[in-house]
């Protein structure tokens, strides 16, 4: 093992429960650093997610813990879980990905093999031969609501379904680690939950879960804990409600209608919330109370007011700004 | 933090990785094409048994008896002559096909490599699965050629067995040709040029149709150098049931040119995955 790479320095329970570790990874092409120091760790059967928006480097940083890209600084490991010795990425790669599974953005599913084959193509990658994959093909089939369509090609599947089979495909070799990469984009909201429903049942069963996503009703449904990239550097780290918690106030109250953008300006509607946020034709009120704004909106029934709790997505935009990013 | 030492891009030059791990992608490629097996066997044979059956009877009548090796060669009938050239053809064009369009629709268009790269399966073992299955698909057409031309009684020289064999070096050499261009391609646009500009004139510079003797004197020098040259010029004689006069110069120009080309077609697909 080349140098203090081992489990030696970092502290003894941390050692035990990491199963996936990034440090101060860093890349950049050119001129433009696309990934600053980002890190990271993942514990069995914990769920992170990345969030952030385009152009954050939330793919590079999925590519690099896949060794698909080379880092220009920083460190990724894996420790198998039940000992062995300490695995690099990109050194062990190949190590590693025997013990991942992947699901891309765009499916890659093959056009010419029926469900059931790219499961047994997929897990000869895997070396698991027929015997294995006569016993996992059926199961995983079952798993991701498809062993009717066992026999159906991927042109004759919903798109909900062909995520399953990514899914299921990415599942061939019992994976320790699953990395998805916006796993729900493009599924209507009966796919998304089918699909949410059965990463909650991976998690249960000590899967651990790397994914990126652009919903955050996703991060907050999923993810044990999260990190927020903006322009490669971490921003924001922790659990989804306690990041809330920390950033926001509890309750926003939203006020939308003709005349509504001027309420922003009036000192005696700024004075009964905390912060004012202005988007489109809607103001933003953030508040630790919201019963006196609420009364004072009462006086112009004209305007229309949501009340709700603040969210991920009050955080996200508070921490990464209103502004339309364009696609990097 | 432990081992902050940035970790090295490695070269794309690094020596080839060889491992057995090129089957199960070699063997999803067989998959596939067992599914179209027999359409693609029409497609393949169809067109160079056109090519010889006009050609080789009807430019065979015209021409008669070819001269082959310069003056005192040996004189041979022309379809013998064609298909013996014409075969050699048949496993680059298969080959170079294969390693072109179909590879190319693996690797970019249906992101088949992208997903066998999330797999304990390395950059190298998936071009070195393409270029074997590619110059497999060579072999394949080639033998079903060489059965129709026995059909034909073209030929019947025992000597026919090593001609396979060259037939399958052939195909391995076209391939790794073609993955060069396959790595620094952006459409299927770019394989029109490479057929054009690099597959046709070799065609005709390399003695399939016409022995190269005829060639102005400096065109007959370079054409020695062609790939397919070589190819020809071990396939012929043995045709012929005779022994090729130079079996160590072009055997040696074929394996230097896998290598050569083979190592290139990797480091630029390397190159091209890097990013």
């Amino acid at each position: 093992m080349p140098g203090n790479t081992g489990t030696r320095g970092l502290p003894h329970n941390r050692a035990m429960d990491v199963l996936f570790e990034a440090s101060g990874l860093r890349k950049h092409y050119g001129d433009a650093t696309v990934v600053d120091g980002v890190s990271f760790a993942i514990a069995p059967g914990e769920c992170l997610g990345i969030i952030g928006p385009n152009g954050a480097g939330k793919t590079t940083t999925l590519r690099m813990c896949l060794g698909l890209t080379t880092p220009d600084g920083g460190a990724i490991h894996y420790q198998p879980p039940g000992g062995g010795p300490l695995l690099h990425m990109p050194q062990d790669a190949l190590a590693i990905k025997a013990q991942i599974g992947v699901v891309t953005q765009f499916d890659s599913l093959d056009p010419d093999f029926s469900c059931e084959e790219s499961l047994r193509v997929f897990g000869r990658y895997f070396g698991l031969g027929h015997h294995t994959m006569d016993e996992r093909a059926p199961r995983l089939l079952e798993f991701a609501a498809l062993t009717h369509k066992a026999q159906a090609k991927p042109g004759e599947l919903s798109g909900g379904m062909r995520r399953r089979l990514s899914l299921a495909r990415a599942l061939v070799n019992a994976p320790r680690l699953l990395l998805l990469d916006e796993p729900t984009t493009g599924l209507d909201p009966q796919a998304r939950h089918l699909m949410w429903e059965r990463l909650q049942q991976l998690l249960q069963t000590g899967t651990s879960i790397l994914l990126t996503t652009h919903f955050m009703d996703e991060a907050e449904r999923l993810c044990t804990r999260l990190l927020v990239l903006d322009q490669g550097r971490t921003i924001a780290q922790g659990a989804p409600r306690a990041l809330i918690a920390e950033h926001l106030e509890p309750e926003v109250v939203e006020v939308y209608g003709a005349g509504a953008l001027g309420l922003a300006q009036e000192p005696a509607l700024q004075a009964l919330a905390a912060r004012t946020e202005v988007s489109g034709d809607t103001v933003f009120f953030y508040t630790r109370a919201a019963h006196p704004l609420l009364d004072a909106l009462l006086q112009r029934p004209h305007l229309r007011t949501l009340h709700r709790p603040a969210n991920l997505e009050d955080l996200f935009l508070k921490l990464t700004g209103r502004q339309i990013r364009e696609e990097a | 933090m432990p081992d902050m030492q940035p970790p090295r891009t490695p070269s794309p030059w690094r020596a080839p990785g060889l491992s057995l791990r090129w089957w199960p992608v070699f063997l999803r490629n067989l998959l596939v094409w067992r599914k179209l097996a027999i359409p693609s066997l029409v497609g393949n044979i169809a067109e160079p048994l056109m090519w010889l059956v006009a050609f080789g009877y009807g430019m065979g009548a015209l021409v008669g008896e070819v001269q082959v090796g310069g003056d005192g060669g040996a004189r041979v009938p022309y379809i013998l002559f064609l298909a013996s050239g014409s075969i050699c053809m048949s496993a680059m064009n298969a080959a170079s096909f294969e390693a072109l369009y179909s590879a190319f629709s693996r690797m970019d268009v249906q992101k088949t490599w992208d997903s066998i790269l999330n797999t304990p399966v390395a950059l190298d073992d998936v071009v070195l699965a393409e270029m074997l299955w590619a110059a497999f698909k060579a072999l394949f057409t080639a033998t079903a050629i060489l059965a129709v031309m026995l059909a034909l009684g073209i030929s019947h020289s025992p000597k026919l067995f090593v001609a396979w064999a060259v037939l399958a070096c052939a195909g391995l050499m076209f391939a790794s040709i073609a993955l060069i261009f396959n790595a620094l391609a952006r459409g299927y646009d770019f394989f029109t040029y490479y057929f054009t500009l690099v597959l046709t004139p070799m065609m005709f510079l390399s003695g399939v149709f016409f022995p190269r003797e005829q060639l102005p004197p400096v065109m007959h020098a370079l054409s020695g150098w062609l790939p397919l040259t070589h190819a020809v010029e071990l396939v012929r004689p043995l045709f012929m049931d005779q022994w090729p006069a130079h079996p160590l110069r072009h055997g040696l120009g074929m394996a230097v040119t896998t290598a050569a080309t083979y190592w290139i077609a990797l480091a630029l697909t390397r190159r091209r995955f890097a990013a």
